[in-house]
């Protein structure tokens, strides 16, 4: 009898029924762990709960206005805006961010006007901010590319001295399950140990990588891959947003300070498409959306203030209104954003003047004077 | 005769004029660079204590330190992948390709990520990675050791690229390259690393030559032969060939593939109405391709025949003991001209 040798590995979710670190159930019932104390005043939770709502409703605009056919395409984050906006409430100003192209709630913590964003999806520009006025690097769209700029990022910030004062500023690079498997992000895993980095690896998994489940990315639980490297590895609860700024907010110091890189795995689950023109129907099943649905990461924020009396329904309208307005305004940008001109093509390629931009450019631009001269 | 502002002025100091191999020319051009600019770093396999496998950055872990000159990890695209998180945070990384074969798992964060960064960034991101690649075969090497990898690179919008063919360019070219605000990919003829040659090395740099700047290095009447990196030796020797038998070759040196120095090329071969283009690099696709198409453009009713090119094979880098076949020699180069002129 022939042996399927594919089948013989472990069911890798079965194994990765591990300790998730957790501070806030599923039922939004407030839980203690020993390595990772947080005490929020309900002023925070609120603003915490605002993030969450508001950067779903902008996600949730984005895709209509691509169906719409303002936007060429968008990655949803729907999902994943605990373990977006936990990582990114426990970031300093001094801390820099390395996103993937999925990264719109980090891009809200960052203050990066999600009208760039959409830009980068309507095809306007390839990225479109300055990284350095947000501390948040460009979207990177080639799988895991970044982890390694992220990399070299903290070692310029070792270089300057900086780690241990109060000028220290931490790295964070974002990537998915599906990145694990690329060469860049183990070697991003290798200069960052043997150089001892100040970086955190913030790995979303969100079970998906388009149509592959993590089985076709790992045998073993993600991060436990960061032993292999030799720097400490955690599973977070990745629809818990507390726990994913507790354990972001400790990694992230441990950087600082000068203790090296941390590899985050936060266990969530991408409840929408891959992006707008992905159809999940085609390789999972209903069943399975429908158990995630429950550990919602808004509800059991929603539930926890309920229950602690920390807001009322007239707060939870407030917000809601706000997050209708920010869409709303959204769209009205969107739908006003000019095009860039066609000389426009030629622009930024180079930072010093180059013969054949000039060239080409000064050819395109009689070309397309062409036509005006045409008699109407 | 015409003064031509080129003309040296008296010296105030007299030149530090050095004979140097071109493996050493590179390493003080590096060198100088790091005592300018602090920022300066030097990384890739084995650059620290041993000083590269051909020492061009011998010495300089030791007077500058590891965390200026980093002995990175086996691993190609994370060399250049880190070289552009420190360019983010303000270094100027020059990053050394142990060998030619070698840069292909850098390919992606060269032709994805530096090449394309700034445009990304709408200008507001520079990349000031050097990117040092010892190119061309002529050794004796094993497989992947051997090759001309240039054109993957000229074909990438938001790189610069060029190509050092002695050690007095070696040394300013290096330290230009560094200066440079966008990314440079910069080929080193390996086999002529150990070329000697005088290196003034206490010229001002105002008065080097401009980094994107093709250079006369042989004046002659009858044809124009276009190289640049190793070939650029062979076609010298041609050209010295040729002399006895009573034809004059004009050789230029490239030095700059992306920019090209066109109007230089132009004016030679306006002048001497033939041209043939040398480089190890296969034909097909090849460099001089791209050469041709343009010299046809713009000298089209000056030609008294069309270029010719020299190269490569269309096949692998053979093994080593037939190089000497697949490599472009003085014959192969004299074959070419006398080929133009029987057109």
């Amino acid at each position: 009898m022939a042996i399927d040798s594919a089948r013989g590995a472990p069911d890798v979710r079965e194994l990765a029924e591990p300790e998730l670190v957790q501070l806030l159930t599923p039922e939004g019932e407030r839980v203690e762990h020993p390595d990772y104390p947080l005490d929020l005043t309900p002023e925070q939770v609120r603003g915490l709960y605002r993030d969450l709502v508001i950067v779903r409703r902008i996600d949730l605009e984005a895709v209509a206005l691509t169906r719409q056919g303002e936007l060429g395409i968008w990655a949803s984050l729907l999902g994943q805006e605990a373990a977006q906006i936990g990582s990114g409430r426990a970031l300093g100003d001094h801390d820099m961010v390395f996103p993937t192209y999925r990264e719109h709630g980090v891009a809200w913590c960052r203050d990066v006007d999600p009208l760039k964003l959409i830009g980068l999806f309507r095809g306007v520009s390839n990225g479109g901010w300055d990284p350095a006025e947000h501390n948040f690097h460009l979207y990177t769209i080639v799988i895991g590319s970044q982890t390694l700029h992220a990399t070299g990022y903290a070692m310029g910030v070792q270089r300057d001295g900086v780690l241990g004062t109060p000028n220290a500023g931490a790295v964070i690079a974002y990537f998915g399950d599906g990145a694990t498997s690329q060469g860049d992000v183990n070697e991003s895993f290798v200069f960052a140990s043997v150089f001892n980095a100040p970086i955190v690896f913030f790995c979303q998994n969100n079970q998906w990588a388009i149509s592959e489940p993590l089985e076709k990315q790992s045998r073993i639980p993600l991060y436990r891959r960061a032993q292999g490297y030799g720097f400490p590895g955690l599973r977070v609860d990745g629809n818990d947003v507390f726990a994913c700024l507790a354990v972001t907010r400790k990694a992230l110091e441990a950087a600082r300070t000068g203790q090296g890189p941390t590899l985050i795995e936060a266990y969530t689950y991408r409840m929408g498409a891959h992006t707008t023109t992905d159809d999940p129907t085609r390789y999972r099943l209903k069943a399975e959306e429908e158990a995630w649905k429950l550990k919602d990461p808004i509800e059991r924020v929603k539930a926890y203030l309920v229950r602690g009396d920390m807001a009322d329904a007239a707060f939870f309208d407030e917000i809601d209104a706000e997050a209708k307005q920010v869409a709303a305004d959204l769209r009205k940008a969107c739908l006003a954003m000019p095009d860039p001109g066609p000389m426009d093509i030629f622009a930024d390629v180079y930072a010093d003047a180059h013969p054949l931009m000039t060239e080409e450019q000064e050819q395109f631009a009689a070309y397309l004077a062409s036509f005006e001269e045409v008699p109407s | 005769m015409t003064t031509e502002t080129g003309t040296a002025p008296a010296a105030a100091t007299p030149p530090a004029t050095e004979t140097l191999t071109l493996a050493k020319a590179l390493n003080e051009g590096l060198r100088k660079a790091m005592e300018n600019d602090p920022k300066v770093l030097v990384m890739g396999e084995d650059v620290g204590k041993l000083g590269g496998v051909f020492r061009v950055t011998d010495g300089l872990q030791k007077d500058f330190g590891e965390e200026r000159v980093i002995d990175t990890p086996l691993a190609e695209s994370g060399i250049v992948g880190t070289a552009i998180g420190l360019a983010l945070r303000g270094y100027r990384p020059v990053v050394e390709i142990q060998f030619d074969g070698f840069v292909f798992p850098a390919a992606d964060q060269i032709i994805t990520q530096l090449a394309k960064m700034r445009m990304r960034s709408l200008g507001t991101v520079s990349l000031p990675v050097v990117v040092r690649i010892p190119c061309g075969g002529g050794i004796g090497a094993v497989e992947h050791h051997s090759e001309s990898p240039e054109v993957y690179f000229t074909h990438t919008a938001g790189l610069r690229v060029v190509a050092c063919s002695n050690p007095a360019d070696a040394y300013t070219m290096i330290q230009q390259s560094i200066a440079s605000p966008d990314p440079v990919i910069f080929f080193e003829p390996k086999r002529r690393y150990w070329d000697k040659a005088p290196v003034d090395v206490a010229a001002a740099p105002e008065s080097w030559t401009p980094l994107h700047r093709a250079r006369v290095v042989q004046p002659g009447e009858d044809v124009t032969v276009l190289a640049y990196g190793p070939m650029v030796k062979t076609c010298l020797e041609a050209a010295a060939a040729a002399a006895e038998e009573g034809r004059s070759l004009e050789v230029v040196d490239l030095r700059s593939l992306n920019p090209l120095d066109i109007d230089l090329v132009v004016a030679s071969v306006e002048r001497t109405g033939r041209c043939v283009v040398v480089h190890e690099a296969p034909v097909f696709s090849g460099y001089g391709a791209e050469l041709a198409a343009r010299i046809t453009e713009r000298c089209f009713y000056r030609l008294e025949a069309p270029v010719l090119r020299v190269g490569g094979f269309s096949t692998p880098y053979p093994p080593s003991r037939l190089e000497e076949h697949y490599l472009p020699d003085l014959d192969r180069v004299l074959d070419a001209v006398d080929r133009t002129f029987a057109w």
